[in-house]
């Protein structure tokens, strides 16, 4: 189980914007209208969009009000999931993959440049102010390995230097483009000569 | 070998485009109305035929789960759930298939609602694949758009609506009853079964749950008959299967290949071959993280099926092969295995949430050579009292890999168990359990 805190200074008020309200009529849509319920995440969600990444109790509050539930069922669900972020992190939040088939392949080396490049502790903001990093299990992207995620994207087929130059560019605010860092399709296998050959498939 | 024609997945690298124009040249749509119009009983036969089996881990076949769907749509409506909850180490095939042969599983999304009488289908993807699910999304417009979707879908007569639903981070959400729990708004953690969703299940509604993969092998199984899918592989353990091929190896791909494929054939034909030579393999996981190590010996010989592997102690899960070579360290390798599933577990069950930590404190302390000759009978008993014991399949996802490592490498683990136990060393420490750990925060 992961611990997670919730942050010491909390804004007292929160709304959706008119366009977050759109979305979340948009979202409840979805959902049988006695299980208005289910809204809880997506609307969550929004929430931690609109939020600059994170969710503040008083949202965890309006969200129970909008889909009529009790209040602790919506805090039961944002320290529940690990990607509700309860404290700010960086505009460029990092999430390192550190699960066995990254490890194999180094993402430790990638651990330790976060920690000299960014902060010397997970969920720090860097001397820059703009990013954050932190350690997480699996992404799915194992063939991929090492990678990391930047906000929505998937940075892949990372070693140090690639790793080096991506960090840098965040702490510049001119991040790289994401995908594959050695320059292969998607998750095809790289000698392709050998594989696709006129034998078989 | 798997011959090109007989590929389900032809767009597992986005080589063709993924959009529905490009799919449909690839014979996505092609006759869905016939084959809908062939009813309910002809698709679960055939699906039955095909000895098509779950893509998620468990292997149950998916003829049998549809047929337990009550027949006729009672006072409750049905639904079908898509797990795309892909969390498995060592797995990453939905993400492709939800990228780049998205039209797939929409068409396999429609046959199956069909079959088991549902109007409404959720998605249920992983949070982390946000961009994932944009694609699936811009895809399943597309589908509205062409009419395959919605009113009347595919002019069959048939009602039919896809949902997507992001999950936010818990691996626990990919069992079947915590991804429903979280569906409907509550923490992902699982429930008793029996009953079983197929007929108390999202919303208290019959519902059937399948992997991506499962679903969206479906249209091609029926327009090329059940026959054919059976006839590729081995009895019982047919068709074709994606492969994530991941860790020590020259390229690291997924491959689509027939069932029963030789694991070293695997590795050295697709994906280049163990780095240092196939001498210089150590262990292999076959089937993602949950699924027991297997040694070099039996890595020689052995075929990628649920059968074969469940011979050897093992099991196909998911089919995400992490290999491991020599240079690695592998208690180290599963010591990580195990945080992995303490910081995973739910929390739920007793046995599964201390069991899971303490795995793990055990496994570091042998890492850092700290441990002592009785911990590792502790760690065999530790592995017994979770398995078996907790609501959901997750405490033997933990257990099995510690008893797969304890398995096959029992004599390192001993060479490192050298420490003296604490409470001879007659020192003042306030803790005897744990000591090392006190700096680490992760605790």
């Amino acid at each position: 189980m992961s611990l997670k805190k919730v942050h010491d200074e909390q804004p007292k008020e929160f709304k959706f914007s008119n366009e977050n309200l759109k979305k979340a009529e948009e979202i409840l849509k979805k959902y049988p209208e006695k299980n208005k319920k289910s809204a809880v995440m997506p609307f969550l969600y929004l929430a931690q969009r609109q939020n600059n990444n994170w969710i503040p109790l008083a949202a965890m509050k309006y969200i129970a009000n909008f889909l009529s539930m009790p209040y602790i069922s919506v805090y039961e669900v944002a320290t529940f999931y690990t990607m509700y972020n309860l404290a700010p992190v960086g505009k460029h939040f990092i999430q390192v993959c550190t699960t066995t088939p990254c490890l194999i392949r180094g993402a430790d080396k990638i651990v330790k440049l976060c920690k000299e490049k960014i902060s010397s502790k997970e969920n720090e903001l860097s001397k820059s102010g703009n990013c954050s990093w932190m350690e997480v299990e699996c992404l799915g992207a194992c063939v991929s390995a090492p990678m990391i995620q930047i906000n929505d994207d998937y940075y892949e087929d990372l070693d140090e230097k690639s790793a080096n130059d991506i960090l840098d560019s965040l702490i510049k605010d001119k991040p790289l483009k994401p995908g594959s860092y050695r320059g292969r399709t998607n998750t095809s296998p790289e000698k392709k000569q050998n594989i696709n050959g006129e034998n078989h498939a | 070998m798997l011959k090109k024609e007989d590929k389900i997945f032809k767009n597992l690298y986005n080589e063709f485009g993924w959009e529905i124009e490009n799919s449909i040249k690839r014979d996505d749509w092609k006759d869905t109305k016939n084959i809908i119009s062939k009813g309910r009983d002809w698709i679960i036969s055939e699906i039955k035929a095909s000895e098509l089996r779950g893509r998620g881990g468990a292997g149950f076949s998916t003829g049998l789960k549809w047929s337990f769907a009550p027949k006729e749509v009672g006072s409750r409506p049905h639904y079908l759930v898509i797990n795309a909850d892909e969390s498995e180490p060592g797995t990453c095939k939905d993400r492709d298939i939800l990228r780049f042969e998205p039209q797939k599983l929409i068409e396999g999304c429609l046959i199956a609602g069909f079959a088991v009488n549902a109007h409404v289908c959720y998605i249920y993807i992983r949070g982390e694949y946000f961009n994932e699910g944009k694609r699936l999304q811009v895809a399943i417009d597309q589908a509205y758009e062409k009419g395959f979707l919605g009113k009347n879908a595919c002019s069959s007569g048939w009602d039919f609506d896809i949902h997507i639903h992001y999950g936010a981070g818990a691996y626990i959400c990919g069992e079947e009853t915590a991804l429903l729990e979280s569906i409907e708004g509550n923490k992902g953690q699982p429930r008793l079964k029996p009953p079983f969703p197929a007929l108390v299940g999202l919303y208290g509604c019959p519902t059937i749950v399948n992997n991506v993969e499962t679903i969206a092998v479906v249209p091609t199984i029926l327009r090329r008959g059940g026959k054919w899918f059976a006839s590729i592989g081995k009895p019982k353990n047919t068709g074709t299967k994606i492969f994530c091929i991941s860790g020590n190896v020259n390229s690291p791909c997924n491959v689509e290949e027939e069932m029963g494929i030789p694991l070293k054939e695997l590795i050295e034909k697709h994906a280049g071959g163990v780095i240092g030579g196939w001498d210089n393999l150590q262990a292999v996981i076959p089937g993602g993280s949950s699924m027991p190590l297997l040694s070099k010996k039996i890595c020689d010989t052995i075929t990628m099926d649920f059968d074969a592997l469940i011979e050897n102690k093992s099991g196909l899960g998911t089919a995400g092969i992490v290999v491991i070579n020599k240079d690695q360290d592998i208690i180290s390798c599963m010591a990580r295995i195990a945080r992995f599933y303490k910081h995973e577990s739910c929390g739920q069950c007793t046995p599964c949430r201390e069991g899971a930590g303490w795995m793990w404190r055990i496994l570091d302390r042998v890492e850092k050579r700290k441990a002592t000759f009785s911990d590792i009978d502790l760690l065999s008993d530790v592995t017994k009292q979770i398995e078996g014991h907790t609501i959901c399949a997750f405490g033997e996802g933990s257990a099995w890999p510690v008893q797969g490592l304890l398995r096959h490498f029992r004599k390192e683990i001993e060479s490192r168990c050298r420490e003296e136990p604490l409470i001879k060393k007659k020192t003042n420490n306030p803790y005897l359990v744990d000591q090392h750990l006190l700096e680490n925060k992760n605790a």
